[in-house]
């Protein structure tokens, strides 16, 4: 499969805008600048820009706990984010939500849901809504390998299965729900054949190859909205960062985590777009400048902006 | 020509015209539309399927699965009716309803609006524990929803379409008792809780409690079944020369905190039933909020009548000392009144 060089390119810049995103909000965090928590996206970058890639404007995914890299890759302003970040009214829920409440309807996001596996009924639900009003849109739930034994993931796959509902689930299985690893608690080999169970198709994919993402999430987009029902996609990943702001990842095994920094998307992306001259060196430090601009952009105007009165809180409970 | 309805026929109605009046409303639950079936435990949704048979969808048994659904689908301008089967399995649905569900909105920001209506049935009727609770008072706790509770036909039309029709989530408690449902899904012990239902369009506004007897000496507020025990209890303390009000507060959020004000302004006196549990009940609420703004009308504590800390036991005889009855309000009411 050949790609337009400006297409990788986007795909590179996008990956690393969270990486530094993510980079830049780790050291606030460590400084005591920014209020709140933080679940960080480092080393998985691949799979949101590879899925949100393959969206249309009006599709509409739906996150987690850990949503900072989909908000990006869905196309949320960096500025917006950051801004709700620092709690401020100019963020995306207008200081209302948080780090684990990031989204903007939009922009095709629903707010994060930080409940695990809570967001599965309700993206379920999105794409019941879209047959219903026979509109050409899809719905993409984004979720750990941690939400799979949830019961409301059971419950709500297996009702997008039977309606055929335009929604593409997606684990990003990064070996460890906090914790624990994904091996201790599933006794299937890969999380993608409980797919079988709702008789829905089920891939397992390198969720480090951004364009594997990509072209998987392409085809499952594309089969929910031609009405032919669900896709369960897991994608094999690394967390090479805590699970929180607080965890030094004790649980991690040294060389698992140095083989998995080896094989983390955004080199491996660098390394094709330089092996087969899409890119120089020059070009990808280029990028590194414009998106660190771009961040500390955001980190200077969220800085600045007001914070909300404390009374503001009793405002927008009810319409 | 105003017409005679039960509170089942009444509910069927309001689900009816909301759905031919706008194409977004659509309802959601287990058995409410399957050809030959029940129309949902207690017949509501019976034959609605036959007119709107896209809108009226049948799920498997995935009550926080429908429930995460609804949402999505309000979040995408639809105007879903989440049916639970029966109110005691509202908590298979509890983390969408108490976290996503009443979060959405304000979780956003404000920016969010979630048009979703879920309906309840409640009350014990000899089916034991776990079909038998009033779980009412647990989701006044949960800011973000809007509760109603109609105890009469007229009451249950006006107030689903105003759930119906409000951007809010709204739960609607609806009592199994008060349903008159018909042939084979008859309750035994069944109240009349009929009306005349009027033929053009109305809504009764939530927020807005009603008396339902007027009265001199003491304030009985009452939900549900328990309002219609409060009126049976207030003939009988009027030969006695007592004069009880009856307040039924058909909302509990936003509950009409000026009714019953002006109410306990003139008796000084209240006292307060519900089917569910004393402990963190509705009256509890109530008890706390008049002795914060009421204390100096109040000449007398404000008395709760309530089912004791049990779950809801099955033989007969229990189950009727459980739930409280027109005696038990009587005796609440005379403790409270001097030199009786």
């Amino acid at each position: 499969m050949s790609y337009e060089p400006e297409f990788l390119v986007s795909l590179y810049r996008k990956m690393l805008l969270i990486r530094q995103f993510e980079q830049r909000v780790r050291y606030l965090f460590l400084e005591g600048i920014m209020p709140g928590t933080i679940h960080q996206y480092i080393g998985q970058e691949a799979i949101a820009v590879g899925v949100c890639s393959a969206l249309e404007a009006d599709d509409v995914i739906t996150s987690t706990h850990r949503p900072h890299g989909h908000a990006i890759a869905r196309g949320l302003s960096v500025e917006s984010i950051m801004h709700e970040l620092f709690g401020r009214t100019t963020g995306c829920c207008r200081g209302r939500g948080g780090s684990m409440h990031i989204g903007d309807l939009e922009k095709g996001m629903v707010p994060a849901i930080a409940i695990v596996g809570g967001g599965v009924p309700i993206a379920t639900g999105l794409a019941l809504a879209f047959k219903m009003k026979k509109e050409p849109r899809v719905a993409v739930c984004f979720m750990g390998d941690g939400a799979v034994n949830e019961g409301a993931f059971h419950e709500a796959v297996n009702m997008g299965a039977i309606w055929s509902l335009p929604v593409v689930y997606v684990i990003e299985n990064n070996r460890y729900a906090a914790s624990t690893p994904i091996a201790q608690v599933v006794r299937v080999e890969r999380l993608s054949d409980r797919a079988a169970a709702y008789g829905i198709p089920g891939v397992t994919i390198d969720g480090n190859d951004v364009l594997e993402v990509y072209e998987t999430a392409r085809d499952a987009i594309g089969r929910a909205r031609a009405g032919e029902g669900p896709t369960l996609i897991e994608a094999m990943t690394y967390r090479l960062t805590g699970h929180s702001r607080r965890d030094p990842c004790n649980y991690q095994p040294k060389e698992e985590r140095e083989q998995a920094q080896e094989h983390e998307p955004i080199g491996r992306l660098a390394e094709r777009m330089l092996s087969e001259g899409i890119a120089d060196q020059a070009r990808l430090d280029e990028i590194q400048q414009e998106v660190d601009a771009e961040v500390e952009r955001a980190v200077e105007s969220a800085m600045a902006a007001p914070e909300p009165a404390p009374e503001d809180a009793l405002e927008g409970l009810f319409a | 020509m105003p017409k005679r309805m039960t509170i089942a026929e009444a509910l069927r109605e309001a689900l009816r015209e909301e759905m031919a009046r706008d194409e977004r409303v659509f309802c959601i639950g287990e058995d409410i539309g399957i050809p030959g079936g029940f129309g949902g435990a207690f017949t509501v949704t019976l034959g609605l399927e036959k007119e709107f048979r896209e809108r009226v969808i049948d799920t498997p048994i995935s009550e926080a699965g429908f429930f995460g659904m609804a949402l999505g689908a309000a979040m995408m301008g639809l105007r879903p009716v989440a049916d639970l089967q029966y109110g005691d399995f509202i908590f298979c649905a509890m983390d969408q309803i108490v976290n996503q569900i009443a979060k959405m909105r304000y979780m956003s920001g404000g920016k969010i609006t979630v048009p979703i209506t879920m309906r309840a049935p409640v009350g014990a009727t000899g089916r034991g524990a776990q079909h038998s609770q009033n779980p009412e008072a647990m989701f006044l706790c949960v800011p973000g929803i809007k509760i109603v509770c109609p105890a009469t036909a007229y009451d249950a039309k006006g107030l689903l379409k105003a759930a119906i029709r409000d951007d809010n989530p709204v739960l609607v408690f609806e009592h199994k008792l008060l349903y008159g449902s018909k042939g084979a899904r008859a309750e035994t012990g069944t109240l009349d809780a009929s009306s005349e239902i009027p033929d053009e369009d109305y809504v009764v506004p939530i927020g807005k409690g009603i008396v339902r007897r007027e009265g001199t000496d003491v304030t009985i507020i009452a939900n549900l079944l328990m309002m219609h025990r409060a009126l049976i209890a207030a003939d009988h303390l009027a030969a006695e020369g007592i004069s009880a009000e009856v307040i039924d507060p058909r909302s509990l959020v936003p509950f009409d905190w000026e009714l019953v004000e002006a109410s306990v302004a003139k008796t000084t006196r209240v006292v307060t039933v519900e089917e569910g549990p004393r402990r963190g009940g509705i009256g509890a609420e109530i008890a706390a909020t008049l002795s914060e703004r009421m204390s100096d009308y109040l000449t007398a504590p404000v008395k709760r009548v309530a089912s004791p800390d049990i779950p809801v036991p099955f033989s007969p005889p229990m189950e009727n000392y459980y739930r409280p009855d027109a005696d038990r309000i009587a005796a609440a009411v005379r403790s409270i009144i001097e030199g009786v």
